[in-house]
């Protein structure tokens, strides 16, 4: 094994510079978290508390095994995505352990809106769902929601990944043998109701829960039925009359005990199998990623010293050090567990590309989880790497990132730009799991290019009519480009759309890394078959 | 000497009869009941044969059955220790029929100071002064009543066949009279088979001084100075010390040549206790003798150097009294103090369970230990609850008594609740230090004595309760990792990791309060980096812990004080022992069932292990809250359940006599509903 020597002089000014820019970056997330928790305010969750019910997290913080981590996913969603504040898109989703078993969790919250789902939390929701089925982790619904945001029903109802492909994937889950649970701790009305019908196993709270298809109202309109909501559908219904829900719990503690009870009896077994040994830390202190890394993405740095600061005892042996080096290939191991890590380190060439492919193919084989650290500005352009293929070379490497069906995470360190994002697994390459940096830009190419390309065109236009096109008329033209492009690849932009599963602070990398490998490893490791590389 | 002797008693006494004949070179027999089958006085035993039912009454008190184990094990003497048959005269009887040597005094002393109505006029001839009071056969309610009257309010009505402050009243008034003698009579019926009553002048600030007296066939006595067991409550002796404070050499050859007196009144042989009531003005009379050895006997061997039990066998074997008055030297202070299962903030309810962790204070030559119990034994309904007499000795009270605090700290005792704190609470008492004693100490200085906390605590313990928790919750998590498929998995991490934010675990407790137990939440973490290092914020306390856990042993460092704790952890009720304080606390954690389904009807459940006496209303008759409902017996102490509410009880599920587990439900109860 090679012990990486880190460079980084940690006193030197420019150190210092990055880090408190980076130090800044990470405190504005604090901040918006902080808001974020808040749910619906404090009159909704002091309305909620007062009918006994406890707070989504402190749901969780109940249902977890005591002091077991939780890692949750998009705390972000919908950030200033629409008119009302739906912090969190009203949903808390993540991944926590549970009577020694990692499951995904799904909480509605209902002190934001009543808990109902916008389209965000539909694709929240669905996002979870779809981390369980590619992980293989059982799924515990804690239901408190009164159902689809009726307002914004045509981005909520109709289209495929809309809101009955929640009950899609719980039957086609099921059937998988992945486990469902849900627990009915508030309303549960309309589409709402399958969640729990739905269930392998379900719990409703006595006096809180009530599943129905329609609530009170509609019954009244549709047929004069006069009924209270605890007579249509509470907890003696559903446990003692109709057989909906299997178990009666008197409060939401309780209801939380009798999930943990469920979890218990699973008779869970991970499935993945790779050589695990001790967990060691690594030999430099995570927190000098902060002056390494700062936050100008012009600003270069050598992604071997982030890789020292997330892989055990800064253990790494590098695979073709010395071909195609803008692209980082190597072993390590994270929290004991085998990984290749795939790290950007400039433009990608043809030699890096086909270097990448390569190890990606190496790992496939041998069935080790894949890290991709993408700062990737894109394919290098130009006549010369045109006519050598870069193209094809490219092309290998997204044919391998895209077939490897091995576990693969990814995270944005820097900037995601283009073609990169493809090759390095961007979303669309379907990693298990996906986070940003507060640092990272994600986009089809940087601001100051695209503003550059589209001034190149309006230019030519006007030199074919022959109009003039002052400088001052050319920057008014290229600083709203700049400025979308800035708005639109921030962190806080990307999250909010779930194009990842959330922002990081960088010192949290390797855990958090750690905890997905291990909850990838319920699933079994699959054999990848690739596609035609193109020679 | 013997060879071999049988001893007809089980418990303390048992062990303590068995050290001693061991040490002389004689062998023991025990013998045991079906709840004994795993003591430790049949562990200790050369041999032990078993008698029968759980019940003394199938088993230690029958006569037949004892002899015959003598016989069968060849046993030349039995040795009776205390209660069970020791004072039982058709006992001796049978002894001296089938031959085997009786370790004590002969039937006629036993006869004589069997009934204290009897013993008293003895006691008058031979010019031993006694309390003013009736002793008659005639046992009219009337008589009883009027001798009262007599005698002057308050006075004391006792059973003549009782003991142990059973059967036993005082009536501060005469509307009080009937009702008392009455229960006393009950107790007395249940507990003995003889209701006889005397009545007496009930001194209001007594001290209890009993002198030790020895006699031997040759008829000659000694006395071996006295005891005083001023300190008790409900009559029951709770410390007891040796010499009694304040005692002139006057006053000691006073009293002893009374007790001589009253014993050679009696042609006594053995071992036994004259016991008086001393008054502030130094005058004593006569309350009874106690014809065996006394369950507080080692004060006297502590500052005597005797071993009376090795005095007894010596006795009975016919040889003559070890030492003369004058070559016994009294030296030092010594101090017993009774450990028993009981609540003494619940006004000494008796308790049972499971002794699941014991450990005793180390012994030397300050600091004995007589006991007849291992941990994970059973304290049952069928035997008194004492678990241990702690017994210490040094050169004088004051050091005397600082020893039996200390060694009442390191008296740990979880699983069953015991009086060790309230003991130590005594010991440390201002008043009992300064010796101002009498029989109604405990009584007087109530506010002194019992928890007047109401359940709140001090934030260093919740903080050591804490880091208890954590330390486990560390050590579960290893060795669930251990045994995992993925051992080195960060998912088995238990500080709270969550992802953009601090680490944070929340603990949960919930302390012993009045009504409800009260949860408290500790929010821990270690963000300072240092994995050991753990931040416990409660309330508004913020405590830095890191410690050690090695067993029940924990070494804790809270804000930088280091201590040396321990802990007792029975399914998650915590109890945790530190030099000066004990602390009891349930950690609540995930997994706790604690959700009964409550029913509409409130039912009554058994305080305790014991069993119905009678059921006092009939089904459907309605009741007011408050109202007797029916009577439970336990540790041989009566019990009344009352009705929680105005209503009515549906449903008894236990007849009269029924045995009944702690927790049973006894009845349905029914709530009138309201209007």
């Amino acid at each position: 094994m090679t012990v990486i020597k880190s460079q980084i002089n940690t006193r030197s000014p420019q150190f210092a510079e990055k880090d408190a820019a980076m130090r800044s970056l990470i405190e504005d997330l604090h901040e918006k978290l902080d808001q974020v928790k808040q749910g619906g305010g404090n009159k909704a969750q002091e309305r909620h508390l007062s009918r006994g019910k406890l707070l989504p997290r402190e749901r969780i913080e109940r249902l977890l095994d005591q002091g077991a981590p939780f890692l949750e996913f998009s705390q972000l969603a919908a950030w200033e995505v629409y008119d009302d504040f739906v912090p969190s898109a009203g949903i808390v989703t993540g991944i926590g352990r549970v009577s020694g078993v990692e499951c995904i969790i799904v909480a509605n919250d209902a002190t934001t809106k009543g808990g109902t789902y916008y389209p965000l939390t539909v694709k929240k929701h669905l996002r979870a769902q779809e981390i369980a089925r590619k992980n293989r982790l059982p799924c515990i619904y804690l239901v408190d929601s009164g159902g689809a945001n009726l307002p914004r029903q045509d981005d909520v109802f109709p289209d495929r990944d809309h809101f009955g492909r929640i009950f899609y994937n719980q039957a086609t889950m099921s059937g998988e043998g992945i486990p469902q649970i849900a627990s009915v701790m508030g309303s549960c009305t309309a589409g709402g109701a399958y969640v729990p019908a739905m269930a392998d196993e379900s719990i409703i709270v006595k006096e809180q829960g009530t599943i129905f298809l329609a609530g009170p109202p509609l019954v009244k309109a549709a047929t004069g039925e006069v009924v209270s909501a605890e007579d249509l559908g509470g907890a003696d219904v559903h446990a003692k009359v109709s057989g909906v829900a299997d178990h009666y719990a008197l409060n939401d503690e309780h209801a939380l005990q009798l999930v943990r009870r469920s979890i218990a009896r699973l008779n869970w077994q991970k499935q993945g199998e790779v050589d695990i040994q001790p967990s060691r830390p690594p030999a430099y202190d995570p927190e000098e990623l902060y002056g390494i890394v700062g936050n100008d993405l012009r600003k270069p740095f050598d992604v071997r010293e982030v890789i020292a600061r997330i892989v055990d005892a800064s253990e790494f042996d590098e695979f073709k050090r010395w071909y195609g080096d803008t692209l980082v290939t190597g072993f390590a191991r994270i929290h004991g567990y085998p990984v290749g890590i795939v790290a950007n380190n400039g433009v990608l060439f043809s030699e890096s590309a086909q270097k990448g492919a390569h190890f990606v193919e190496l790992c496939a084989q041998r069935g080790i989880p894949l890290v991709f650290l993408q700062n990737i500005t894109g394919f290098m352009v130009g006549s010369r790497y045109e006519h050598e293929g870069i193209a094809k070379h490219g092309a290998k490497m997204v044919t391998a990132v895209a077939c490897a069906r091995v576990p693969k995470f990814t995270i944005l360190i820097g900037g995601s730009f283009g073609a990169g994002n493809y090759g390095m697994c961007g979303r669309a390459y379907d990693p298990n799991f996906m986070w940003m940096w507060p640092n990272a830009r994600i986009s089809v190419m940087g601001g100051e290019q695209a503003a550059n390309v589209l001034a190149q065109v309006k230019r030519e236009q006007h030199e074919r009519n022959g109009t003039d096109w002052p400088e001052a008329e050319e920057e008014a033209f290229k600083k709203p480009v700049r400025d979308q492009y800035e708005n639109q690849g921030h962190p806080y932009y990307a999250s909010a759309r779930l194009w990842d599963d959330g922002i990081l602070d960088p010192v949290q990398t390797r855990d958090t890394l750690g905890l997905a490998i291990s909850a990838s490893l319920n699933a079994p490791i699959q054999p990848t078959r690739f596609g035609v590389f193109r020679m | 000497m013997f060879r071999k002797i049988l001893i007809a008693n089980r418990g303390e006494i048992a062990c303590r009869v068995i050290r001693t004949a061991h040490r002389l070179g004689i062998r023991c027999v025990a013998v045991y009941s079906d709840a004994d089958r795993h003591a430790l006085h049949v562990k200790m035993a050369d041999e032990a044969v078993h008698l029968g039912g759980a019940a003394a009454k199938d088993s230690y008190l029958v006569i037949d059955k004892v002899i015959a184990a003598a016989q069968q094990t060849g046993a030349e003497a039995i040795h009776p220790g205390y209660g069970f048959l020791s004072e039982n005269s058709r006992f001796v009887e049978a002894c001296d029929a089938a031959g085997l040597a009786f370790i004590g005094p002969p039937v006629g002393a036993i006869e004589a100071m069997g009934s204290k109505s009897a013993a008293k006029s003895i006691m008058e001839k031979a010019g031993v002064p006694l309390v003013p009071g009736y002793h008659g056969d005639d046992q009219s309610p009337e008589l009883l009543k009027a001798e009262a009257e007599k005698i002057g309010y308050p006075v004391l009505l006792k059973a003549t066949a009782g003991g142990g402050g059973k059967g036993m009243r005082i009536v501060d008034k005469a509307a009080d009279f009937d009702q008392a003698l009455a229960s006393a009579k009950r107790e007395a019926i249940n507990g003995f088979g003889d209701d006889t009553m005397l009545v007496e002048k009930y001194l209001v600030k007594p001290r209890h001084v009993e002198l030790q007296v020895f006699c031997d066939s040759q008829g000659q006595g000694v006395y071996l100075f006295e005891r005083d067991c001023s300190v008790q409550r409900r009559h029951q002796k709770v410390i007891e010390e040796a010499p009694a404070p304040g005692m002139s050499e006057a006053l000691r050859a006073q009293m002893g040549e009374a007790a001589l007196k009253a014993a050679q009144a009696i042609g006594y042989v053995g071992a036994g206790t004259v016991e008086f009531l001393l008054d502030v003005d130094d005058s004593f009379f006569f309350m009874e003798m106690n014809t065996r050895l006394q369950v507080e006997h080692p004060v006297t061997e502590m500052i005597t150097g005797e071993d009376l039990v090795e005095w007894q066998l010596k006795v009975a074997a016919g040889e003559p009294l070890p030492k003369q008055q004058q070559e016994l030297q009294l030296q030092g202070h010594a101090f017993e103090a009774r450990i028993y299962a009981e609540d003494p903030d619940q006004d000494f309810l008796p308790a049972t369970g499971n002794l699941s962790y014991l450990r005793t204070p180390e012994e030397n030559r300050h600091v004995r230990v007589d006991t007849g119990v291992l941990e994970g034994d059973e304290v049952s309904i069928y035997y008194d609850p004492m678990i241990a007499k702690l017994i210490v000795w040094d050169q004088d009270r004051e050091t005397a008594l600082s020893r039996l605090a200390q060694a009442l700290g390191e008296y740990r005792i979880a699983g069953v609740t015991t009086n060790t704190r309230f003991l130590k609470k005594l010991a440390e008492a201002a008043p009992f230090q300064q010796a101002d004693l009498d029989t109604g100490f405990i009584e007087r200085h109530e506010q002194l004595l019992f928890d007047e906390t109401g359940g709140s605590y001090s934030p260093n313990l919740l903080a050591l309760a804490s880091l208890y928790a954590l330390l486990k919750l560390d050590q579960e998590r290893r060795q669930e990792a251990q045994r995992s498929q993925d051992p080195y998995s960060p998912w088995h991490g238990f500080g709270g990791w969550r992802l953009n934010n601090n680490p944070t675990l929340k603990l949960r407790f919930a302390l012993p309060g009045q009504e409800e137990a009260e949860e408290v939440s500790v929010e821990a973490s270690n963000a300072t980096g240092n994995k050991n290092l753990w931040s416990v914020q409660l309330a508004q306390h913020k405590l830095l812990v890191e410690g050690r856990l090695e067993g029940d042993r924990l070494e804790a460092v809270v804000n930088g004080h280091h201590r040396s704790i321990h802990v007792a952890d029975l399914d998650n009720q915590l109890t945790l022992f530190t030099p000066d304080e004990q602390f009891s606390c349930q950690w609540l954690r995930p997994d706790l069932d604690n959700h009964e389904f409550e029913e509409a009807s409130a039912n009554l459940t058994a305080p305790m292990n014991g069993s119905v006496v009678t059921l006092l209303v009939e089904p459907g008759q309605a009741v007011s809250k408050g109202d007797a409902l029916m009577v439970m017996e336990a540790m041989k102490m009566e019990h009344t359940l009352s009705a929680p509410e105005d209503g009515q009880v549906e449903e008894f599920f236990f007849a009269a006599g029924d045995l009944v587990s702690q927790g049973a439900e006894l009845l349905k109860f029914a709530a009138t509903e309201e209007a």
